[in-house]
């Protein structure tokens, strides 16, 4: 027996409260699609939650115009403080139920229950409870005074961060007086369906948040599509986003995107090196590497190469994979066999390239999508780990030798979503932050996000900012470009 | 005894340099009334390209300027087109027949546009950048970056042809992006003269890059660059500018649809349109 070997400490799944099978929520009823149905099972062990109804093109159309119904006949004509009190009660019923979110979160997503517990619920909360405060102070926002909502916004979001990337949408949407169709992405619908037992909870007005599970390639293109959509928000792919924004040329919906990423996490000689190593980690490993912003290419000062890739594998070695559910579980299971199957592929790839491969050597569960924590050495620059976003436990490390040279490496991809600089030397660190094309950079830390702090990317990762006074402008007239 | 007048070749602006259309084309510009003005350049593909290729070799020296040399620079610029304000007023009325008090409002309108957008180079950051009280020990600040090289299609409006012109370019330039510039086919020769006060300006060449010729034939060369940013339609047609939005999706270029902003609108949201918010945290410790 090991250090490592803890007795299991599964969080009890007895506090949920599910039910068989989920209808669409629109005009604050529940009704079946007509887009027929799937099961939304647990990534860890396969197993089937619930089924969920899915929404075809006509579903759409009822959200659509029971969006547009509580647009004009509620949501624009109530005062803002009135509007952000619903917020408010939301964010407190998040508060008050946020076990129970993360558990659902952790059983239908496959992430720990440490993160979805610790990160992704609290932000849920607090991001209502920022955009609240806003909702009757939006003269503020920097858009001139009394700045108008654009009416029905539908949303599209991934899978990664389920329940949040639903607050970063709803949240500023409902504050700035928008109405919302919601589609949750295919293989985790399970706490937006929950979040609108939440909304019933705070007796928001019905039609103000309609929630409609869905594939992509039919709800979410009929929600792309609708005549009757002011606004589309859509958090997801680069390829996905570059449709839309091709849909969407030359009518009148507003558009924002959050895309792909490839983030450099760039280590200087001078940084706190155990510091950066777990900086490293998180950067990368943190929700298995399904994070957009990831700092999934390690560029790293060729003279402290060697000790950081020996001190990072060294640290690697003793984080937990295993059931999700368990509190000492560091690293979670894959999403989907989708997102394995690619995530298999692609480091095939990047070894018949000639980068080396590490992988963590730990047993997986029989059932379920895993993938070992991997770490790529001898990356060149145009190997596909070091391009191509992976969206998993991968990391490719480079090397650089000049600040010069690491901030032309940091920017040579057409992403720009996030970048980390870890260095002891402040000068320094502004100047290399000055000079990434990112819109998130994160210095001696990373992977930290809160409501107050716009998130959003240059480039290929899409246009628009998410969180704070910023975020506001994607959901009111006079916001600027689209 | 008369004497007869030397008339000036008007060419392209790329790199603070004034070179033919490589393609050798050129469109005949008459006045209202009929009488030939000149040969102006027809812009083809290619110098599309080259002037991308300036404005990105421009762009990371003015964005790194400072604020407030950015901001001398377009009062130098409202200086110089001052300077030559009746020069101005002749050609706009000789080209469109403009009345010359109307010309004379038109280019004084657009010496302020430049001194507008001069003051606000060194106040843009603070007042649409920001300082965000996150919960947790870092300094988290906001700040609004160029977008890098934007395309910029002029409005063809009648009676502002300099206007629109001005109001499309200082916004860009406020923030450090460079810029590449369909000027009107109403007004070719305006926006070549110009150049010409740029290009006696101090601002950097490369900054501003100008092309006469066919919008609906370059615009969409420019969208579908891989090397431009960001592109501002308020003067392309409706068709063209959704072939130009469709283009533009394939990089995820930012766009500003037609309508957006009034062709000769001076805003602040025209400022925003072109830069991209960068947010950097830092730990704060005694460590």
């Amino acid at each position: 027996m090991s250090f490592r070997d803890y007795a299991p400490a599964p969080e009890s799944t007895a506090i949920l409260n599910l039910r068989p099978s989920y209808a669409l929520y629109i005009g604050g009823e529940w009704t079946d699609g007509r887009g027929g149905s799937m099961t939304t099972i647990s990534p860890a062990t396969e197993k089937s939650i619930a089924e969920i109804s899915l929404a075809d093109a006509s579903d759409i159309d009822r959200a659509v115009a029971a969006a547009r119904k509580s647009y004009d006949t509620v949501w624009s004509r109530m005062s803002g403080a009135e509007r952000g009190k619903y917020l408010f009660r939301i964010a407190r019923l998040i508060q008050e139920r946020a076990r129970e979110f993360a558990v659902a979160e952790t059983l239908d997503n496959g992430k720990p229950i440490r993160e979805t517990r610790d990160i992704d619920i609290p932000l849920v909360a607090a991001w209502f409870f920022h955009y609240a405060g806003w909702a009757d102070k939006l003269d503020y926002a920097g858009l001139g005074p009394n700045p108008s909502a654009l009416g029905v916004a539908g949303q599209i979001i991934p899978w990664n961060f389920p329940l949040l990337m639903l607050a970063w949408k709803v949240a500023p949407a409902l504050a700035a007086g928008n109405t919302v169709v919601l589609k949750p992405a295919e293989t985790t619908p399970l706490t937006a369906l929950m979040f609108a037992d939440i909304c019933e909870q705070a007796g928001l007005p019905a039609g103000v948040v309609n929630i409609v599970p869905g594939l992509g390639g039919v709800a979410g293109q009929a929600l792309v599509e609708h005549a009757g959509v002011n606004k589309i928000a859509f958090t997801g792919s680069t390829g996905v986003g570059r449709q839309i924004a091709r849909t969407l040329a030359g009518s009148e919906t507003r558009v924002t995107l959050e895309l792909g990423g490839k983030g450099a996490n760039i280590v200087f000689d001078d940084a706190a090196i155990d510091e950066a190593v777990e900086g490293i980690i998180t950067g990368i490993f943190f929700n298995q590497g399904h994070v957009c912003c990831a700092g999934s290419r390690l560029l790293v000062q060729e003279n402290i190469q060697d000790e950081v890739v020996e001190k990072l594998t060294r640290r690697l070695s003793t984080l937990r994979l295993g059931d999700p559910l368990d509190k000492n579980t560091d690293i979670g299971a894959v999403n989907s066999k989708e997102q394995l199957a690619r995530i298999t592929a692609i480091t095939a790839t990047g070894e018949a390239e000639g980068a080396n491969r590490w992988t963590l050597d730990c047993e997986l569960p029989s059932k379920g999508f895993w993938f070992r924590p991997t770490i790529f050495t001898n990356v060149t620059t145009s190997n596909t780990v070091a391009r191509d976003e992976i969206f998993g436990p991968v990391l490719s490390v480079l090397s650089f030798r000049t600040p010069d040279e690491a901030i032309v490496k940091a920017n040579n991809t057409p992403y720009g979503l996030s970048a980390g600089i870890w260095t002891q030397n402040a000068s320094r660190m502004l100047r290399v932050a000055d000079s990434l094309r990112a819109g998130v950079v994160w210095a001696n830390t990373f992977n930290q996000f809160d409501p107050t702090s716009p998130f959003g990317g240059y480039k290929e990762s899409g246009y628009g900012r998410e969180g704070g006074r910023h975020g506001l402008a994607a959901y009111l007239a006079n916001g600027g470009a689209r | 005894m008369s004497r007869l007048a030397i008339p000036k070749t008007y060419k392209l602006f790329i790199g603070g340099k004034f070179p033919r259309s490589e393609s050798g084309r050129t469109t005949e510009v008459s006045s209202p009334t009929g009488s030939f003005i000149a040969n102006v350049a027809k812009a083809s593909r290619k110098d599309a390209r080259d002037a991308v290729v300036a404005a990105r070799a421009a762009w990371s020296g003015w964005a790194g300027a400072s604020a407030y040399n950015r901001g001398q620079v377009l009062y130098r610029v409202a200086e110089m087109l001052e300077g030559r304000l009746d020069q101005f007023v002749a050609e706009i009325v000789e080209s469109t027949g403009a009345k010359p008090a109307d010309a004379r409002a038109e280019v004084s309108a657009a010496i302020d546009c430049l001194v507008w957008h001069a003051g606000w180079t060194d106040k843009f950051a603070q007042v649409h950048g920001g300082a965000n009280p996150v919960a947790g020990p870092f300094f988290n600040l906001s700040v609004p970056e160029s977008t890098g090289v934007v395309a910029l299609v002029a409005p063809s409006v009648a009676g502002s042809s300099l206007l629109g012109l001005v109001s499309s370019i200082a916004p860009a330039l406020t923030t450090g992006n460079a810029v590449v510039v369909l000027a009107s086919e109403l007004a070719p020769c305006a926006a070549m003269t110009f150049a010409e006060v740029l290009a006696t300006s101090d601002v950097p060449g490369g900054v501003v890059n100008i092309l006469t010729g066919s919008v609906d034939e370059v615009a969409p060369w420019l969208a579908s660059h891989a090397d431009v940013n960001a592109i501002d339609l308020t003067g392309a047609g409706r068709e063209i500018a959704v072939e130009c939005e469709r283009a533009a999706a394939e990089t995820l270029m930012r766009v500003v649809r037609p309508g957006t902003f009034g062709p000769t609108e001076s805003a602040f949201n025209r400022i925003a349109a072109f830069v991209e918010i960068k947010t950097v945290w830092h730990t704060k410790s005694l460590a």
